[in-house]
């Protein structure tokens, strides 16, 4: 149920950019699901659907999934980690804390865990388009 | 549908852009006082003064809660014995309860394991974590910090604009300089500083003390080198036992003090 606070602080975001901006009407809100934290899409709409305002009832949420990739600061290498090496367990760590990672990952290469996230983690707000 | 207003990536600060950030306050909204135990240097007791500090608040009747922000090397589950427990998943994360104190940790998520974390995923991690930590009503959180002035603590000087930060040092004049940094840079940016505790005395010296009223912040009291200590960690009943805990307690009444009159 982690998507329920991810999907409310980017309410809380989205409210506060149209604040900012001066938006009455929101027509559409762009975000960024980044792979690696594993979010439950139907479950994020969902709770989106449920906590946002009167204001955004007509407002569309796009989404764009980035996926995982790791690079290890050793050795250079750019991997993208596959779900399926991971178990269930370690999946759910990584997904309520994405840093989490460098417990369970390393380097396929050299095996070091000495490795950035470069894209993938986190859920970011990337547009709000209205009037 | 032509938007007549548009607001994208370039309007929309980063700030805005990460979500986490806009609901940690939400987070905290109903914690009245956020106490960051601090330090400049690691190994002077920060973990215990806060562990110890929790509980005595909790024996005291108050509503605690307490967050192990010490990602890469938390201890304070060994200190209060956190064993077979999870937060519970309730739209966010629900800190469970370990002897009455809402507790919070890293260690629900990596175990045993080392989580080597540099610079920019420290912080990723301690936003991730206060973004979904739900502590509802509380009177106090205690955050053990880690040592130093680095990621942690500008973060929760940049995220919890209300913290107020409690320093540990011990008498050596090592711990000391570091903790005058950290001092030095609170004052600049206008910190609460609570005080500073002086662990693990051994001798009877003035150096501190006299160094922190040249700092012009408030010496809380020494706590004596307790050897029975080590013995007492994993074991509550014994901890709250030993002639540190009784000292903290003491300096726990101190600190109520200080926050009744900072507060009137």
């Amino acid at each position: 149920m982690h998507e329920w606070a991810l999907a409310e602080a980017l309410i809380s975001t989205v409210i506060q950019v149209s604040k900012k901006e001066g938006l009455r009407r929101i027509f559409e809100i762009g975000v960024r699901v980044g792979e690696l934290q594993d979010i439950d899409l139907e479950i994020f709409k969902f709770a989106l659907m449920q906590l946002r305002p009167d204001y955004l009832k007509d407002a569309e949420f796009k989404f764009r999934i980035v996926k995982s990739r790791l690079k290890c600061r050793v050795c250079g290498l750019e991997w993208s980690p596959r779900k399926d090496e991971l178990n269930e367990s370690i999946r759910e760590a990584i997904h309520f804390i994405p840093e989490i990672a460098h417990a369970y990952l390393k380097c396929p290469r050299c095996g070091s865990k000495d490795f950035d996230i470069i894209q993938g983690r986190g859920v970011w707000l990337e547009y709000v388009r209205g009037k | 549908m032509t938007p007549s207003n548009e607001v994208e990536n370039d309007t929309i600060g980063n700030e805005l852009r990460d979500v986490r950030l806009n609901v940690i306050d939400e987070r905290i909204k109903n914690v009245k006082n956020v106490i960051a135990v601090s330090s400049g240097k690691g190994g002077v007791g920060k973990s215990l003064v806060a562990s110890a500090l929790s509980l005595s608040l909790r024996r005291k009747g108050y509503r605690v809660g307490l967050f192990d922000l010490d990602l890469t090397s938390p201890s304070t589950h060994i200190i209060l014995d956190v064993k077979g427990v999870q937060p519970i998943e309730d739209r966010g994360i629900i800190p469970p309860k370990i002897h009455g104190i809402s507790y919070m940790s890293i260690t629900y998520y990596s175990g045993d394991k080392p989580t080597p974390l540099r610079g920019r995923d420290f912080s990723n991690a301690l936003i991730e974590l206060m973004a979904i930590t739900r502590w509802g009503d509380l009177d106090f959180l205690i955050v053990d910090m880690p040592p130093g002035i680095s990621d942690a603590t500008l973060d929760i000087i940049r995220l919890i604009k209300r913290s107020k930060f409690l320093i540990v040092t011990t008498p050596s004049k090592l711990a000391f300089e570091t903790v005058k940094k950290l001092t030095k840079l609170l004052l600049d940016l206008h910190v609460e500083i609570l005080g500073i505790i002086e662990n693990m005395k051994l001798k009877s010296s003035d150096f501190i003390k006299l160094n922190v009223d040249r700092l012009g912040v408030k010496y809380l009291g020494e706590i004596n080198f307790d050897e029975n200590l080590e013995d007492a960690l994993g074991d509550v009943d014994k901890f709250s036992k030993t002639e540190f805990f009784m000292r903290v307690e003491e300096i726990t009444e101190e600190l109520l003090k200080a926050l009744a009159s900072g507060s009137q």
